[in-house]
Formats: structure tokens, sequence, C-alpha cells
């Protein structure tokens, strides 16, 4: 009698205990969100969207870091997609599982989590300084491309292991060759979580400020970039820049508190971008 | 060792078989015949999956395995450099222990075959699908949803749905890796019915723990314990005369 008793008040504590951390989670968060959306939200406007900062950054829109973030985005999404994607194929399913392929695979994890100041140094040795692609957005892209690739490895080959060996190994008894039946029977699949991690990743290279800061974003620019070898304003900078580096920052502080919400929102949808694709594809699988 | 006479449709000779290090096949030798259902049986780990599984090469797959000794095919080489083992896989089609059906419709599961082989005409298509599914005792059961996950079916349905996916690439011989060992016992006699019904038209090689499934169904059965084949023979004899002792034991109960 006793010790059941005492059973219940212990489940009743442990799920006193996990409910707790959650509502403290999400209260930090929500907090977090209301917070920038109360200061930044009365600053969003058509103009606030769509006009160039004027009077040194402190009147006008955001619009050319708007578009410098979608631009360099663009650009990782297309070195570190396709490549991700190929890499992770590779490794899962054509690499022989050695010691060899242990350490790849554990090199790949361990980038995932070098600094992204790193990433922005090595971006500037090779691509600014070696290639000569200059300051430019395309070095920028090509930085954040690098350093979305262990993500968008990791998360492809989680996904390709979700898919059960046995349509493999059906496929194969039906006489497919190997690309077949990872073609026709693991890809459809395993895109969906595929998808899903790569654009995580790539949430997170569009919010990064670090890897662009010396490869090629700009402190201010009076024009869009007309060229992948010019610079680029991007919403992340703008927003440190505003936040910390503008001489009137008292002044710019709405301007700030503007880029951060148009930031969050981006970001946030993309990942809620991520979300309706798994989900649209698992139904459809189904 | 052979029991018929005349060419086997598959014989091994010396078959080794290694992970890695540990030997899980040892000389091996069995021949199986066309019409005819081979049956093989013996305790967990006695290497009856491995046997069955080279015999359509796909031992291959797994990591670190090694094979030695010969496995014919019409008296041909299935490891001569000349055979393609996609082509191999066609011919000796393979029913897995735990149904496998795609995650696509039925008509789709069964069509996979052909299309990867690059046939696309709907009416043939349409053709085999009901060829085949009626060859597996399927199609009263499904021919009103063809369109619909073979998921939906249940788990007896789906492995005479793998089985049907396997005739539709017109195989000679059809290898059963303990078909029935993850479905209840109504569905396993209906498996077991239509594998009497394939044997007039294939080579039959099924793998099966159930010694009963075995006597039921087969016409040669081989006893393999720990990698070796302990005895093979006509079934009849193998399970009211053995003349190994040891084949005695098992099929009485002794152990296994």
């Amino acid at each position: 009698m006793k010790q059941a008793k005492r059973k219940k008040i212990a489940q009743f504590l442990g799920f006193f205990l996990l409910r707790a951390c959650l509502t403290l989670v999400l209260a930090i968060l929500l907090l977090f969100l209301y917070d920038i959306g109360r200061k930044g939200g009365g600053t969003i406007s058509w103009e606030f969207l769509s006009q160039a900062p004027r009077k040194g950054m402190t009147e006008g829109g955001i619009f050319p870091a708007i578009f410098g973030t979608f631009l360099v985005t663009l650009i990782t999404a297309i070195l570190a997609v396709p490549l991700g994607m190929c890499a992770a194929i590779y490794l899962n399913e054509y690499a022989r599982q050695g010691r060899l392929t242990r350490l790849i695979r554990l090199s790949i994890r361990n980038l995932s989590g070098v600094p992204s100041i790193v990433y922005g140094l090595f971006g500037v040795i090779l691509f600014v300084n070696i290639m000569r692609f200059g300051t430019s957005v395309l070095s920028a892209g090509l930085t954040l491309g690098l350093m979305t690739l262990p993500w968008t490895i990791t998360a492809s080959e989680e996904a390709l292991k979700t898919v059960p060996n046995s349509y493999r190994e059906g496929a194969l008894a039906l006489g497919a060759t190997k690309w077949q039946s990872i073609r026709t029977n693991v890809l459809p699949y395993a895109v969906p979580g595929m998808l899903t991690g790569t654009v995580l990743g790539l949430a997170r290279a569009a919010g990064e400020t670090a890897p662009i800061l010396f490869t090629g974003a700009a402190f201010f620019l009076p024009y869009l970039p007309k060229s992948l070898g010019d610079q680029f304003m991007a919403l992340p900078y703008h927003l440190y820049i505003m936040a910390t580096q503008h001489h009137q920052i008292e002044q710019v502080r709405p301007i700030a508190y503007g880029t951060a919400l148009v930031l969050i929102v981006l970001v946030l949808g993309m990942n809620m971008t991520a979300v309706v694709i798994r989900y649209r594809l698992r139904r459809k699988r189904r | 060792m052979s029991v018929e006479t005349g060419i086997a449709k598959i014989e091994t000779r010396d078959l080794d078989f290694y992970y890695g290090p540990s030997r899980a096949l040892k000389r091996v030798n069995i021949s199986c015949h066309t019409n005819r259902v081979t049956a093989i049986i013996g305790p967990s780990g006695c290497g009856k999956s491995t046997f069955i599984r080279s015999l359509n090469r796909m031992n291959e797959v797994v990591p670190g395995t090694r094979m030695e000794g010969t496995i014919l095919l019409d008296g041909h080489d299935i490891h001569a450099s000349d055979v393609d083992v996609v082509e191999l896989r066609r011919r000796v089609g393979m029913v897995f222990q735990k149904p496998n059906p795609f995650p696509k419709s039925i008509f789709d599961n069964i069509a996979y075959g052909l299309r990867i082989n690059g046939l696309k005409d709907k009416r043939k298509l349409e053709n085999v699908v009901e060829r085949s599914l009626r060859g597996a005792a399927l199609w009263e059961e499904v021919k009103d949803r063809l369109g619909e996950n073979a998921f939906a079916l249940s788990g007896g349905q789906q492995q005479r749905l793998c089985i049907a996916r396997a005739l539709a690439v017109e195989p000679e011989v059809i290898l059963f890796d303990e078909p029935c060992s993850a479905i209840d016992p109504i569905a396993t006699a209906k498996i077991e019915d239509l594998i009497e019904t394939l044997e007039k038209s294939y080579t039959v090689v099924i793998v099966t723990h159930n010694m009963q499934q075995a006597a039921r169904v087969s016409d040669y059965t081989a006893f393999m314990m720990l990698g070796e084949l302990v005895e093979f023979d006509v079934t009849e004899k193998i399970f009211t005369n053995p003349a190994n002792k040891l084949t005695e034991e098992y099929i009485t109960g002794r152990f296994g």
C-alpha cells in the first residue's frame, strides 16, 4: 500500500518536472518573440520592406539586405544541396562500411560543430584570396555553402537510414541494379527527410553573420549587387550594425528591431516550409 | 549429393561461406531439380538462410563476406565472369522471411520488376499483373483495389503479393526464405497450397524451421546443422527412416 503511494508520488513529481521544463523553454521562446514583435512590429511597412536605407541608415528600409540574404542563401543552396545529397547517397549506399568510412563520417559530424567564424576565415583564404573571387556575394555564398554541407550530408544520411533494408533487397531480388533500387525504391522515401534537414541547414545559414563578415557582406550599399562579384547587404549583418555599430544607435533602434523581426520571420518561414514539405510528401507516400 | 538423375536446375559443389572469420557453410552439396520442391531444414543458425541467399547471390550485398566452391544454374557457374548478377536475380526469384511489400500501390508493386526492365506498355503491364496475382492466388481478393497501397493488405496477403511480384518477372527458380514465419496458420496453409501449385512450373527451394511444413510441401529435404549438410534425401525417407542419427533426433524433436 505504502509503496504504491510512493510510486504515485514519484510519477507525479516526474511528470511535473518534465512539464515545468517544457513550459519554461516555451515561455522564454514566446517572451523573446513577443519582445521583438512588439518593438519591431511598428517599423514594418511596405516602405520598410521595399526601400533602401537613407540618410546614413537612419531612415528608409532594408530591401537591399532582404535581397542580399535571399541571393546569398540561393548560392548556398546551389552548392550545399546537390553536393550534400550526393555525398550522403554515396556514403550510405555505396561506400564500403569500414574504418575509413567511419572516420569520414566522424569528421563530417565534427565539421558541423566548427564555429562559424572559422568558416568565415577559411572562406577569406580560399575563395577571396586563393580563388580570387574577392569579397563578393559569390565568396560569401560558397563559404556558407561549406558551412551547411556537413548538416546537409548528416541529415540526408539519417533520412536514407530510415528506409528499411528490405526495400533495397526486395528490388535487387527482382533484378534491379543497385542504382535502380536506390532511385526507385530508396530515394522516393528518403527525399522528404533529406529536404527537411537541408532546409533547416539553409535557414541556419541565412541567419549567420560570421561567415559573411569578411567574405562579402557590406556595411552599406546604395545599390543591389549586379553580379556575383559584387558585395551585398545581408539581414544578419545589417542587424549587427544597427544594434552595435551605428553612430546614432538610440535613433536606429526601431530599425534594428524591425530587421530582427524580418530575419526571424524569414527563418521561421523556411523552417515551416520544411515541415510542410515533409508532411506533404509523407502523406503522398501513404 | 544428388538424389535424382539428370541435370539439376541448381547444384552447389563444396559450398563454403564466411562472415568475416566465422564459417557459416561447410562444403555443402545440394541439387535442386525442376518441378520439384526442395526443403532445407535445421535448427536456428545452421546456415540454411545463408545457403538459400547464396543461390541468387544476395549474400554479396552483405559486407565482409566470402564464398568458396561452385554454384551451378543449368550447369553454368553463377559466378562466371559472363554472368550478369542482375539477370541471375531475375531468373532466380526470392521471397523473404518477412513480407516486404514496397510502399506503393498493389499494381505498382507487381509491375516494379517489369518497369525496371523497361516495360512501359500499359496493356502488357495490366496483363502481367493480373496473371501474376492469379498465379499467387491473390487476384480475387484484390482485383477491385489494385490502386490501394500494399500496406493495407493483411500479412498473409502481403506475402502472397511478394510471391506475385516475384512471379511477374518470369523467374525459373523461386527461393523461399522461411516465408511463413511471420504470418498466421490460415495464411500459412494458403501459401503452402500455393507452393504446391508453383511446383508445376518452377524449381522451388524453401527454407523452413517448421518440419511439418517441409514434410507437407517438399519432395526432397536437406537437413543442415552447424553449417554442414547432415542428410539429403527424398522427404518421405527423411521423415520416416532417416539414415543419420542426428536427423532422427531433430525430426523427432529431441533438439531444435
